[in-house]
Formats: C-alpha cells, sequence, structure tokens
C-alpha cells in the first residue's frame, strides 16, 4: 500500500531521513516509534505531502505520492496530483485542529462534499453515522471549542474517516490529552482498527497501545529504521542496542 | 465690533453644511468599500507565489510611502492627460480606497498569519482546493479578528476626505469653505464643520473600542 523508496528528507544541511526504504501492506497497523527528531512524523507529513522529499520516491497504491509520470520520466508531483493521490490518506493530528468557524457537522461535510462531490444528505448521514461510531452524535450541532480535548480529536477521527481514506496517519494523537482523556481514544482507535480494513500508520509515545495495536513496529533512530518487528518480539526482546535504551527510558517513565 | 458667534448665520449654512456631510460620508462609505475589498485581495495576493508577492509589497510600499494629496493631485490633474478624465468623487473614492488598502492589506495579514498553521495543514490533509482553504477556513478566521482594526482605519479615512477639498469637491469642509468665502466669516463653517466630525467619528470609535473587547485583539 505505501512504499518509501531511497527516500530522503533534509532540512537545510540537517538530514531527518536519508537513503530509507520501507513498505507497508493493504490493512497493516504500522506504529512508528523513536526518540523525538528520528523523522517519525516527518514521514507522516510527507505521506501528507506537508513536506517533500529531496531524494527517493513515495508510492501509495501503486501511484507515485511525491513524483509524477510525465512523458516516461518522473518529475515532482503538481498540486493537482498530490490532491488525487492523497484524497485516499487521511491524517489525525495531535493539536486536533479542528475547524473552529465550522459546527462539528461542517467538519465533517466539508470535505466530502467539497472535495468527494458527495450530496449534502449523503455527506450528513455518513457524518453521522461517524458520530455514533465515536459516541458524538449529540453533539453534531455544536463548535469544537464546547467539546473536551478528548471530544475534539473524536471528532476530528470522524472527520479524516469521513473521506474514507485507504490510508489513515495517526501523528501522536493522544500527546495533547489529558491523560483521563487519552483511554477513549485509543479505544476508539482499537475498535476502528478492529472493523476496517483502513491502513494504519501510527506515530506513538503509548506503547502499551502500539503493543496490542500494532502488527508491526519500526523503530527509527538518526533517520534510518534501526529495527522492524513484530510488537510482541520488538517490545520483549529488543535487538538493537539503541532500541533497548529507548524502551528503557520510555517504558520505565510511566 | 461685530459678535464672535452669529446664530442666524449658522443656522443659515447649516443646510448646505449638512448636504457637504453627506457626500463626506458617501465618499467614506464608498472608499471604504473599496479598501476593505481591495485590501483583502493584495493581502491574499501576498500569501501567492513569491514573484506575485514582491509586487503587491512593492506596490503596497509605494502607496503608503507617498502622500495621499500626492496620489489624488496624480490622479485628478495627471491621468487626463492620457485622456482618463475622472469626477473629484471618483478620484475620491479610488484614492482613499487604494491608499487605504495598502493599510487594510497589512491588518488582514496580521489577521491571516494569526490564524494556526495546523488549520493550513488539517485543510491540506482533507485536499480541500486552495480556493476553499482560504474562503472556508483561513478568513472566516481571520477577518472576525480584524473588524475593529479595520473600523479604525474606517475612521480615519473619514477624517481625510477633506484633502478632498484641494480638488474641488465640496463636502462638508468645501462648503464651509464656500460658505467662509462667500460672507467672509469663518468661525461658523469650520466650527460647525468641526463639530459634525465629531459628532460621527466619536461614537464610532466607541464602536470600535466595544468591538475589541469583543473579538480580542491580535
Amino acid at each position: 500500500m505505501i512504499v518509501f523508496d531511497g527516500v530522503e528528507k533534509r532540512f537545510g544541511d540537517n538530514v531527518v531521513l536519508s537513503d530509507l526504504d520501507f513498505t507497508v501492506a493493504p490493512g497493516e497497523h504500522v506504529t512508528l516509534i523513536g526518540p523525538s527528531g528520528s523523522g517519525k512524523t516527518t514521514i507522516l507529513r510527507l505521506l501528507m505531502c506537508l513536506e517533500s522529499v529531496n531524494a527517493g520516491t513515495i508510492r501509495v497504491a501503486g501511484r507515485y505520492l511525491s513524483h509524477m509520470e510525465k512523458g516516461g520520466t518522473l518529475v515532482p508531483a503538481d498540486e493537482k496530483h498530490s490532491r488525487e493521490v492523497r484524497k485516499r490518506i487521511g491524517m489525525v493530528f495531535q493539536q486536533f485542529n479542528l475547524f473552529p468557524n465550522m459546527t462539528v457537522r461542517g467538519n465533517l461535510i466539508e470535505a466530502p462534499t467539497r472535495v468527494l462531490g458527495l450530496p449534502k444528505d449523503e455527506a450528513n448521514a455518513r457524518a453521522e453515522e461517524l458520530l455514533d461510531l465515536v459516541g458524538l452524535r449529540e453533539r453534531i450541532d455544536e463548535h469544537p471549542s464546547r467539546l473536551s480535548g478528548g471530544q475534539q480529536q473524536r471528532v476530528a477521527i470522524a472527520r479524516a474517516l469521513a473521506m474514507r481514506p485507504d490510508v489513515l496517519l495517526l501523528d501522536e494523537v493522544t500527546s495533547a490529552l489529558d491523560p483521563e482523556l487519552v483511554a477513549g481514544v485509543l479505544a476508539l482507535l482499537r475498535d476502528i482498527g478492529e472493523t476496517t480494513d483502513i491502513t494504519i500508520l501510527c506515530v506513538t509515545h503509548e506503547m502499551g497501545f502500539a503493543r496490542d495495536f500494532s502488527h508491526r513496529v519500526m523503530m527509527f533512530d538518526g533517520g534510518q529504521v534501526i529495527e522492524d518487528a513484530p510488537p510482541e518480539r520488538l517490545f520483549s526482546e529488543p535487538e538493537h542496542p539503541r532500541t533497548k535504551e529507548f524502551l528503557k527510558a520510555v517504558l520505565s517513565r510511566g | 465690533m461685530t459678535q464672535v458667534w452669529d446664530w442666524s448665520y449658522a443656522f443659515a449654512i447649516l443646510p448646505s453644511l449638512l448636504e457637504g456631510l453627506g457626500l463626506t460620508v458617501l465618499a467614506t462609505v464608498l472608499g471604504s468599500i473599496v479598501a476593505m475589498i481591495l485590501g483583502l485581495l493584495l493581502a491574499v495576493l501576498r500569501q501567492g507565489p513569491p514573484v506575485l508577492a514582491v509586487a503587491v509589497r512593492g506596490f503596497v510600499e509605494f502607496v503608503r510611502s507617498t502622500p495621499l494629496l500626492v496620489q489624488i493631485f496624480f490622479l485628478y490633474f495627471v491621468l487626463p492627460q492620457f485622456g482618463i478624465v475622472l469626477s473629484a468623487l471618483t478620484v475620491g473614492v479610488i484614492a482613499l480606497g487604494v491608499h487605504y488598502a495598502c493599510y487594510a492589506s497589512e491588518v488582514y495579514r496580521a489577521g491571516i498569519e494569526a490564524v494556526p498553521r495546523g488549520q493550513w495543514e488539517a485543510a491540506t490533509a482533507l485536499s480541500l482546493p486552495r480556493s476553499r482553504v482560504w474562503t472556508g477556513v483561513v478568513l472566516p478566521q481571520a477577518i472576525p479578528r480584524v473588524v475593529p482594526a479595520l473600523g479604525n482605519y474606517v475612521i480615519s479615512m473619514f477624517k481625510e476626505v477633506p484633502l478632498l477639498t484641494a480638488i474641488g469637491l465640496l463636502d462638508v469642509v468645501g462648503r464651509a469653505q464656500e460658505a467662509g468665502n462667500t460672507y467672509f466669516r469663518y468661525v461658523e463653517p469650520y466650527t460647525i464643520a468641526g463639530l459634525l466630525f465629531l459628532l460621527l467619528s466619536y461614537p464610532a470609535s466607541l464602536l470600535v473600542r466595544r468591538l475589541e473587547r469583543r473579538v480580542g485583539t491580535i
């Protein structure tokens, strides 16, 4: 579903990702862990076209995301092409980023009507169905500012799902939440993971969640994948010394 | 010695002054419409491709660094040499509108930049078309915050309309001048003109201050 091939990303002289290769199969749940600055979030941002690669290519569902084919050669993607490929990808942010000028309903129907061209009543039905799923149906006509952080994040998840994405990117979605609200959001994600076949890429510091949610965990350090294993193995018998160090630091914290 | 203030004279010229005030208000309203729309356009273009952004910035700096009176004279006396003849009111509306559009564009820009980056990113993540990101997400958040600042510019534009007397516009000050030159009494017309400005701009500034408290400052 997702193929990174020799991807390099630099910010000035700072190399964030270098010669990165990895593949994610359809329906797979992959968690990216690693110290901050190791490039995990950059990967999600590249997939969302919020950043562009300096070298290498990214493919999503068989199509180039970072590039497009033009006259037999690969050229950097233009706005239209990346928007087209990106439609299949949804993202949930650490800071929710709901649109405060719209109601919950407005947030949920905005992209389906404007981007997918769904009729309004269909988009509304979809919004109501998703709010049922996230347990906030009765808040549909309120503004996001009236919701708690956990509720806002659940709406943000519903907003991403309203586009019926093939791929969902979760960027530290519980990091900005009060501790007592984290569990509800994680339970929702587990539920989505079990009931859909969406491919999920997740950056998180919730190791317990990473362990039982993901099929695979990738440990990043210095812009490289230094360990890539199923969670049972990576958490109980990490091979790389940096992974051991990192897990020790993270797990002792909580 | 004649009395300093002649009530009957004051009342006699009042209708003419009020008529002039109507023109002042009209110029302000039309000028504000031009300024608000053009200012917004300039602010949005300034976030566009670099070439455009530089051009817009150059234009804004140019307009802001030259006196409004020079701009008015240019439009009124220079353009006719190129076959473009505009009435005093039209020149006034264009000059005030463009001049204040440049100030307004800075205000809008501050409002736009105050919209968190996350809003842009969320809109991008949802693949919203660029035009919709502006009209549906960014501007509805940016504009309410800058309304008070824009209101202040409308008030100051109102007080600059008398510059148009220099090209013969009979606004309230133009009328005062006219009365003074006819009857050789200047105290009443200019005093009344000043009071009329006060009467409108003071409540307007109170309103702006209330709005400011409501939306907070950016």
